[in-house]
């Protein structure tokens, strides 16, 4: 069973899907953010990796990195984190981060820990296809995982095209050339954008990330898609002192 | 052509494009009309014009007589540092700004550490008429400020990298967020041979110039076009990829890669990539790369600002695995005594960057050897370096 297939069988409009970092704001928080999610009926996690150079994250996910990388968070850590996630919540869980942490940590280890935990998916966007083909693709297929590709506005038609034939789950829409946390109600080039992608007819639901900040924003993504991803406003939007209240109130928000 | 880069883009295990999407569509345009503008005729003859005339070249190979009296080997100076500007990194940026023009790009963008490639990319963009923005750690803002203002007069704009160690990795990240958040009508000239394919390779190509003329050069007064010895610093390694170029197929050259080691190679304090990487993948390529158990990147130290970068072009971690390069490292007290004994000795002030290729003379057998270091650049840049240090 794939829970992020299931999820759009399910559901086929306004997907809240919430990312956030590992061990931000505080090392042991994951837990405490995720069962919080769960209890606000958010659709999709996706749990941020942390890398020390983000090069397509803006200042708010650049410093929430570097904290909780300070804070001592690395993937052995996280997936001991994790390892009972599925005694607290059913919501599909996705990983998202950069190649280097998870080259290093080894591909085979990372994807048994992956499976161990009962995690659905993986975001690496800066992974070529052919690294993902020859690392990943025959046990994701096999283990019925996803593997989420970006696209954006100056993705071309034929390798959208490519893109879907090899994705299951969704696929990630970039909302417009830009790195994560910049703030945007759409404009007209993102709208036509957007409806050039929906004539396209892909095989994989869509849903749009980057620049969603507000329930506006997020309404208006879910018009030109099955929904949309929060990122660098809810992680400035979590409060320390009281994590689980700032994230409830931070959701009532949105939904 | 076992050294050359692939249709891939790798050499051997290192190289390749990894990148986020948001970058997929400027780096294919690069990769698909490159070669195709570059081989043009009409872009070597333009290209050749402005190293001609403008840049000042070719650079003259000089005969160092004190300091080949001094280790007894026949050692020659590549002039790089007499470019216009005053380092070989003037010649990759006329060819990318000639490149961007080609593609009808209207802004360039460029990280710079030690500044000469901010200074190099500032100038073609005056040259051009192109807008121009610098990004450059603000530690290094701080260190070599001559540059910054001389990127300032040029009309450059100079903006600081604030995240990490605020130095040229921290530079490069913030060029590449620009360029994200600008696709259509930027260029990122990339300052050394790094970065997604093609970038090494096209870096590469442009630098080669140097080893181009060496041939000639050596052959007029040595009577055979090679060396055997040919050392130059290697930060990225864009000055060593230029001047090794058309020597990597010839076994008897002895090639020599000097890396910063900083404080030294125990301490914490160390940009010498080839002793402390491991395999990893930074700005767009897999490469050696200075990084903890967990895979973050090390923030690397040198006292030069040009070296202190945690990786080293995929072409170098190459010649390196496969034992065709030869890499050192000297600690900062070493690269400035050799700094103060070049200009003793010849009259010239090297670049710190520079420096560093010419404080491996006694670890080599050089003797009776002929040698070419490559002067990558000169130091006017650093002379509050030099006097901060103090010990000449």
């Amino acid at each position: 069973m794939n829970r992020i297939t299931n999820l759009f069988k399910e559901k086929k409009n306004n997907i809240l899907s919430i990312y956030f970092t590992a061990g931000y704001p505080s090392l042991n928080d994951s837990i405490e953010i995720i069962k919080t999610l769960d209890e606000c009926n958010v659709d999709l996690i996706e749990i941020g990796m942390p890398f020390s150079d983000p090069i397509a994250d803006g200042p708010i996910i650049q410093n929430s990195s570097n904290i909780a990388i300070n804070n001592g968070m690395n993937l052995n850590v996280l997936f001991d984190q994790l390892a009972d996630i599925r005694k607290i919540t059913e919501i599909p869980i996705i990983l998202m981060g950069y190649v280097n942490p998870v080259y290093q940590f080894g591909y085979d280890k990372f994807i048994k820990k992956i499976l161990d935990c009962h995690l659905d998916g993986l975001i690496l966007p800066d992974l070529p296809f052919d690294d993902y083909k020859i690392q990943f693709k025959s046990i994701f297929d096999k283990k019925n995982l996803s593997f989420i590709s970006l696209i954006t506005p100056n993705t071309s038609e034929d390798r959208i095209k490519q893109i879907d034939n090899n994705s299951n789950g969704f696929i990630y829409m970039v909302s417009s050339s830009s790195i994560t946390g910049k703030k945007s109600s759409f404009n007209k080039n993102q709208i036509q954008y957007f409806n050039r992608i929906n004539s396209l007819s892909l095989k994989n639901p869509k849903i749009i990330g980057f620049g969603i900040s507000d329930k506006e924003s997020f309404e208006q993504a879910c018009k030109y898609s099955n929904g949309a991803i929060i990122g660098s406003n809810f992680i400035k939007s979590l409060d320390k002192n009281d994590l689980s209240k700032s994230i409830r109130k931070y959701i009532r928000l949105i939904k | 052509m076992k050294y050359n880069v692939d249709n891939k883009g790798f050499y051997g295990d290192f190289g390749g494009s990894y990148i986020p999407e948001m970058l997929f569509s400027n780096i294919d345009e690069l990769r698909k009309n490159y070669l195709n503008i570059v081989n043009k005729d009409s872009f070597e003859k333009e290209f050749n014009y402005y190293l001609n005339k403008y840049v000042g070249r070719p650079t003259p190979l000089y005969y160092a007589n004190r300091l080949s009296e001094k280790y007894r080997a026949k050692i020659y100076l590549k002039r790089e540092d007499l470019c216009h500007t005053g380092a070989h990194k003037i010649n990759n940026t006329i060819g990318q700004i000639l490149l961007a023009k080609a593609l009808k790009k209207k802004k360039i963008i460029a990280e710079t550490g030690a500044g000469q490639h901010g200074v190099a990319t500032a100038t073609v963009c005056a040259l051009m008429g192109m807008d121009c923005v610098i990004y450059m750690g603000e530690v290094d803002i701080q260190r070599q400020k001559p540059n910054v203002e001389r990127m300032r007069i040029l009309g450059a704009d100079v903006r600081p990298a604030l995240s990490g160690s605020k130095t040229l990795k921290d530079a490069t990240n913030e060029a590449m967020r620009h360029w994200i958040n600008n696709p259509d009508d930027t260029h990122y000239i990339i300052g050394s041979v790094v970065g997604p394919h093609p970038y090494p390779d096209m870096v590469a190509r442009f630098q080669s110039v140097i080893s181009k003329e060496l041939i000639y050069q050596l052959n007029k007064v040595e009577n055979r076009n090679y060396p055997d010895f040919i050392i130059a610093c290697v930060g990225g390694g864009s000055n060593a990829a230029g001047i090794f170029y058309h020597y990597l197929e010839n076994s008897k050259v002895n090639l020599i890669g000097v890396e910063a080691a900083g404080l030294g190679v125990s301490t914490n304090k160390s940009a010498a990539t080839t002793k402390l990487g491991k395999k990893g993948v930074l700005h767009g390529s897999k490469t050696l790369l200075m990084q903890d158990e967990n895979g973050q990147v090390t923030e690397p130290y040198s006292i030069s600002a040009g070296l202190d970068y945690p990786g080293i072009g995929p072409l170098h971690a190459h010649l390196f695995n496969s034992k065709r390069c030869e890499y050192l490292s000297v600690e900062d007290d070493e690269a400035m005594n050799a700094g103060i004994e070049l200009s003793r000795l010849e009259g010239i002030i090297p670049a710190i960057e520079t420096a560093h290729a010419f404080s491996v003379f006694d670890k080599l057998n050089i003797k009776g050897k002929i040698v070419v270091i490559n002067l990558s650049g000169r130091g006017d840049k650093d002379l509050e370096t030099y006097i901060k240090w103090g010990k000449y």
